[in-house]
C-alpha cells in the first residue's frame, strides 16, 4: 500500500481544513472550487501525465457533464443523480467516438484538435440557445440531496466534493500501479515496444480517454449543482488551458501533484485579487517563472530541494562526527 | 521442426527496395543470424515480423499462422518478442515495471477491476513481480530491481531490453543488434545470455554486426545485401562461402572470435 | 448569387491573409525552435495596440507610429526569447507551451494597464471610399490587408531562401549542434527567427487594426487561429501555413455567410478536424513514420 501514503496524508487534510478554520472563506468557498479543480487535474492527468496524450479540450467534457444536469434537471424535472449518469453516459459515447480518430495524432496535431474539439463543444453551447440558454447561461438547477440529506451549505459541499475527490485519486493511483496503469505508462515510453509487449495502445489510448472524461463529466455534474446556475464561460478553450497548467504546475506523471496545481493555481488568483489591476500580469509572470525554474512541476522541485537540504544536513553532521573523532 | 517460415517477402518505400523477395525457414530452438551490411534492409524485416510494416508481397508463417495482417500486439500474443536496435526502453518507469509490462500477456486484469483493487487484483500483482524477477535473474540484473530505468548506463539497458522481452515468454524471439555499442566484457556476457536463452527453449532470430559473435552463438546464418538473399548456411560454410566474402567481406576475412 | 460569393472571397482573402501572417510567425517559431508559441497572437495585439496609442494619444504620424509599433513588438518578441524561452531549454514540449500562455498572459496584462479593456481601432490608411468590384465592395484597406500580407510572405520567402542569414536560421532549425560547429551563433539566430516572427504578427495587427476593432484580448482568438492555419498547413512547412491561413479564412467567410455567422468558428474547427483525421500531418505536411 506504499502508492496510497499520500492518499493518507491528503485525507488527513481534508479532513482536519474544516475543524482547524471553521467558517473560512477561502476553506468553504475556495476550497470546493479547488476540490472539483483538482479532480479534473487528476482525470487529465491520468491522459496527459501518465499516458501521454496531451489534451487542451478537456473543458469540454466538463461542459457537457455540466449541462447534461443544468437541462435535464431544469427543463425536464430529471433527478440530479439520474441526470448524472445520463450526463456520464453521453460524455462516455461523444469521447468513445472522437478518441480513435484523435488519439491518432501526436504532438501538436493532438493539441490542435483536442484544442478544437473543446472550442467546438464551448461554440454549441453559446449558440444552442433553446437548450443550453446561450451566453447567459441556465439556472435554478437543484442541488443534490443524499438518502434525504440536502447538499445546501457550503460545508456540507465541501464534504461531498472532498469525498469525491478522495475516492478519484484512490481510483487513480490504483490504476496507475496496476497492469493497465503500467499499459499506459509504457505507451507514453515508446508506442513501438508497448505494442511489442502486447499492449493494444490503441484500445488503451481510448481507455483512458473515455475514463478521463468520465470523471470530467461527474466533475461538472457535481459543478452545476453546487453552483446551481451555468454559462459557457466556465467550459472555455482558458480553463483547458488552465487544467493542462494545473497538471504541468504541479508534475506531470503524479496524481498529488496534479492536486497540488489545482490547489494552487485556483487560489493564487485569489490572493493575487489584492493587487487589483496588477492581477493578470502578476499572474502571468508567475507561471512564466514557475515553469522556468521548476520545468519538473512543483512536487518534483520540492522534493529535490527537500533532499538537497537533507543531503546537506547529513554532509554536515557527518562532518562533525569526523572532527569529533579526529 | 520449423517455427517461422517466410516467403516470397518484399518490402519498398518509394522508390527504395529494402527487402526483395527473401525465403528462409527458421528451426525450432536454435539461434538463427541475418547478417548484412548496413541498409541491406535486415531492421525492414524485423519490423515486417512483428507487425509494425505490412510487406507488399510475401508470407510469413509462424507456427503455421500467418502474421501478415496482424498488428504488433496481435503478432505478440502468439509468441513472439523483440528488442530493438535503438533502445526503446520505458524511460518514464522503473526497471521493474518496465519488465512487468513484458507480463502484460500472461496477467489479464482489467482497468475497471483494478481501479476499484478487487481481490484478485493482489494475486496477479504478486505473480506479476515473482515472473519480473525472474527474468531480472536471468539476464543478471537484479541489482538493479529498485533503479529507475532513466538512470542505468547503456550496456544494462541493452539487457534490461531483452529481460523485458523474455519477461513475455516469447517462443521466438527477435533480437536486433543486442551487441552494438557495448564494450569487450559486455559483448562476452551477451553472448553467454544469447546461448543461455536459447538454452531455455526460445528460438533466437539474431541480427547482429559483431562476427565473432554471429560465427560463435549461430546454428544457422542468413545473409543478404540489398534486401535479397545472398547465401545460408551454417557459420563455417558461411565462411567459406566465396559470394560473402566477395561481395559482403570485402575480400580477406578475419574472425576475432 | 454570385457577387455575393465574391463578396465573402474577399473579406475571407482579407481575413485569410491576417491569419496567414500569424500562421507563418507560428511556423517561424516553430521551425526554429521546437516551441509553439502560445504568445504569438500577443504580438498582434501589441503592434495594434502600440501604433493606435501612438498616432492617437501622442500625435505621431501613421507612419512613424507604425514603424516605432513594430520595433516595440520586436523588441517583445526578442525578450520572450531571451528571458522565458531560451533559460527553459531542454523543458518539455507542454512545459514551454505553458511558458508561452505565461507570457502571454503577462503581456496581456501589461496591455490591460496601459490602455484598459476599451476597444480602439486604428485610423485607415488611405480613406475609406469603398472600391466596388460588380456588386462587392471592398475598402482600400483590404487590398492594404492582401498587398502588404503577400509582400511580407514574398519577403519571408527570399530572406529564407537567398540569404545567409536565412539560411543560417535554418540551419539551426535542422540540426542546432551541427550549426553551432560550423560556426553559426545560434542564440543570435534565435533571436532572429523571434524578432521576424513578432515583425509578422504586428504587421498583420497593424493592418487590419482599421477594419476590426482592437482591445487587449484581441491575440486570443487570433493566435488560435493562427494556431490552426499552421497546423492545417502541415507545421514545419512555412508557406503550407501560408496556405492553411487563407484557406481557413475563405472557410471562414463561406460559412459566415452561406450558414450562420455564430457557427463559423465552429466550422472552421470542424473541418480542421475532418482534415487532421484524414491526413494527420496537415495538408502539405510530411508524414512522419516513427522508425525503430
Ligand atoms: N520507414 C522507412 N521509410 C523509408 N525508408 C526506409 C524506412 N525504413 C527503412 N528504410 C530504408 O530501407 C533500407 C533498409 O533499412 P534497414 O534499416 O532495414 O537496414 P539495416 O539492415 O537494418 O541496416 P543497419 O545495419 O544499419 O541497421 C534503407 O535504405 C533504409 O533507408
Ligand atoms: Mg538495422
Amino acid at each position: 500500500m506504499r502508492y496510497l501514503r499520500g492518499f493518507f496524508i491528503l485525507t488527513a487534510i481534508v479532513v482536519a481544513m474544516p475543524f482547524l478554520f471553521p467558517d473560512n472563506y477561502y476553506v468553504t468557498v475556495v476550497a470546493v472550487a479547488a476540490g472539483l479543480n483538482a479532480i479534473l487535474a487528476v482525470s487529465l492527468n491520468l491522459l496527459m501525465g501518465y499516458a501521454g496524450q496531451i489534451s487542451l479540450g478537456h473543458a469540454a467534457f466538463f461542459g457537457i457533464g455540466a449541462y447534461s444536469s443544468a437541462i435535464l434537471t431544469t427543463r425536464f424535472g430529471w433527478n440530479p443523480w439520474l441526470a448524472i449518469v445520463a450526463g456520464m453516459a453521453l460524455t462516455c459515447s461523444v469521447a468513445f467516438l472522437v478518441a480513435r480518430p484523435i488519439l491518432r495524432l501526436k504532438g501538436h496535431y493532438l493539441a490542435m484538435a483536442t484544442l478544437g474539439l473543446g472550442i467546438i463543444v464551448n461554440i454549441l453551447l453559446v449558440q444552442g440557445e433553446r437548450w443550453t440558454g446561450g451566453p447567459d447561461g441556465l439556472g435554478d438547477i437543484p442541488t443534490l440531496s443524499i438518502f434525504g440529506w440536502i447538499v445546501d451549505s457550503d460545508l456540507r459541499w465541501y464534504i461531498v466534493i472532498g469525498s469525491v475527490l478522495l475516492l478519484v485519486v484512490v481510483l487513480a493511483q490504483n490504476i496507475i500501479n496496476s497492469r493497465s496503469g503500467r499499459a499506459l505508462r509504457a505507451l507514453h515510453g515508446s508506442e513501438v515496444a508497448a505494442e511489442m509487449m502486447g499492449i493494444n495502445t490503441t484500445a488503451t489510448k481510448t481507455a483512458v480517454f473515455v475514463l478521463a472524461a468520465l470523471i470530467a463529466s461527474l466533475a461538472g455534474s457535481l459543478f452545476s449543482h453546487q453552483q446551481t446556475f451555468v454559462s459557457p464561460e466556465s467550459f472555455s478553450f482558458f480553463f483547458s488551458i488552465e487544467l493542462v497548467t494545473m497538471v504541468v504546475l504541479g508534475g506531470m506523471a503524479s496524481t498529488y501533484g496534479a492536486v497540488l496545481g489545482a490547489v494552487i493555481l485556483t487560489f493564487l488568483p485569489e490572493l493575487l485579487v489584492v493587487f487589483e489591476e496588477f492581477e493578470v500580469m502578476i499572474f502571468g509572470a508567475i507561471l512564466m517563472l514557475m515553469m522556468i525554474f521548476l520545468p519538473q512541476g512543483l512536487l518534483v522541485g520540492f522534493n529535490e530541494q527537500i533532499r538537497k537540504w537533507l543531503l546537506q544536513r547529513a554532509r554536515a553532521s557527518g562532518g562533525e562526527q569526523r572532527r569529533d573523532i579526529a | 521442426m520449423t517455427l517461422l517460415e517466410v516467403e516470397g517477402l518484399s518490402k519498398s518505400f518509394g522508390g527504395v527496395t529494402a527487402i526483395a523477395d527473401l525465403c528462409f525457414k527458421v528451426p525450432e530452438q536454435q539461434v538463427y543470424s541475418v547478417i548484412g551490411p548496413n541498409g541491406a534492409g535486415k531492421t525492414t524485416l524485423f519490423n515486417m515480423l512483428s507487425g509494425i510494416y505490412t510487406p507488399n508481397e510475401g508470407s510469413i508463417k509462424f507456427q503455421n499462422r500467418e502474421l501478415i495482417g496482424r498488428l504488433p500486439h496481435q503478432v505478440a500474443s502468439l509468441g513472439v518478442s523483440r528488442t530493438f536496435q535503438n533502445l526503446q526502453m520505458f524511460f518514464n518507469m522503473s526497471v521493474l515495471d518496465n519488465v512487468k509490462v513484458g507480463c502484460h500477456l500472461r496477467t489479464r486484469s482489467r482497468i475497471w477491476s483494478a481501479a476499484l483493487r478487487l481481490p484478485g487484483i493482489f494475486r496477479e500483482e504478486r505473480q506479476a513481480e515473482a515472473w519480473s524477477r525472474e527474468a531480472l535473474e536471468f539476464c543478471r540484473l537484479e541489482e538493479f530491481i529498485g533503479q529507475e530505468a532513466s538512470a542505468l548506463p547503456y550496456g544494462v539497458l541493452k539487457r534490461l531490453e531483452i529481460a523485458r522481452a523474455l519477461a513475455a515468454k516469447p517462443s521466438l524471439l527477435l533480437m536486433d543488434e543486442p551487441a552494438a555499442g557495448l564494450n569487450d566484457t559486455e559483448t562476452v556476457e551477451m553472448r553467454q545470455l544469447i546461448r543461455r536463452i536459447c538454452a531455455s527453449g526460445v528460438t533466437v532470430l539474431l541480427v547482429e554486426h559483431n562476427m565473432g559473435l554471429v560465427m560463435d552463438v549461430s546454428d544457422r546464418i542468413l545473409v543478404i545485401d540489398y534486401g535479397s538473399r545472398l547465401a545460408e548456411g551454417t557459420p563455417t560454410e558461411i565462411q567459406r562461402n566465396p559470394k560473402v566474402i566477395q561481395a559482403y567481406l570485402g575480400g580477406e576475412v578475419q574472425y576475432a572470435v | 448569387m454570385f457577387d455575393q460569393i465574391l463578396q465573402f472571397l474577399l473579406t475571407g482573402v482579407t481575413v485569410g491573409a491576417t491569419y496567414a501572417l500569424v500562421a507563418l510567425g507560428f511556423a517561424i517559431i516553430y521551425n526554429a525552435s521546437d516551441v509553439v508559441n502560445f504568445a504569438q497572437g500577443e504580438f498582434v495585439m501589441i503592434g495594434a495596440m502600440s501604433a493606435i496609442a501612438l498616432s492617437a494619444s501622442n500625435g505621431l504620424p501613421l507612419w512613424l507610429a507604425i514603424i516605432i509599433s513594430i520595433l516595440i513588438t520586436v523588441g517583445v518578441g526578442m525578450a520572450l526569447q531571451r528571458f522565458a524561452i531560451a533559460p527553459a531549454r531542454g523543458a518539455s514540449v507542454v512545459t514551454t507551451i505553458i511558458i508561452t500562455i505565461g507570457a502571454s498572459i503577462f503581456l496581456r496584462g501589461i496591455a490591460l494597464l496601459l490602455w484598459g479593456k476599451d476597444i480602439f481601432a486604428l485610423p485607415h490608411f488611405s480613406g475609406e471610399t469603398p472600391i466596388h468590384i460588380g456588386e462587392a465592395t471592398l475598402l482600400p484597406q483590404n487590398i492594404w490587408v492582401m498587398g502588404g500580407g503577400a509582400l511580407m510572405v514574398i519577403g519571408v520567402h527570399y530572406f529564407f531562401n537567398h540569404t545567409t542569414q536565412g539560411k543560417a536560421v535554418l540551419a539551426c532549425s535542422c540540426n542546432r549542434t551541427a550549426a553551432h560547429l560550423v560556426g553559426i551563433n545560434v542564440s543570435r539566430m534565435m533571436l532572429i527567427a523571434y524578432g521576424l516572427s513578432a515583425m509578422l504578427g504586428a504587421s498583420a495587427g497593424i493592418l487590419v487594426a482599421p477594419i476590426t476593432f482592437t482591445s487587449y484580448e484581441t491575440g486570443v482568438m487570433l493566435g488560435l487561429k493562427g494556431f490552426s492555419a499552421a497546423i492545417l498547413g502541415g507545421m514545419g512547412n512555412p508557406m503550407g501555413a501560408v496556405a492553411g491561413g487563407l484557406l481557413l479564412g475563405l472557410i471562414e467567410s463561406l460559412a459566415a455567410g452561406l450558414i450562420s455567422s455564430g457557427y463559423k468558428d465552429a466550422i472552421g474547427f470542424v473541418i480542421l478536424l475532418l482534415v487532421l483525421f484524414f491526413r494527420p500531418s496537415g495538408l502539405f505536411g510530411k508524414a512522419s513514420a516513427d522508425r525503430v
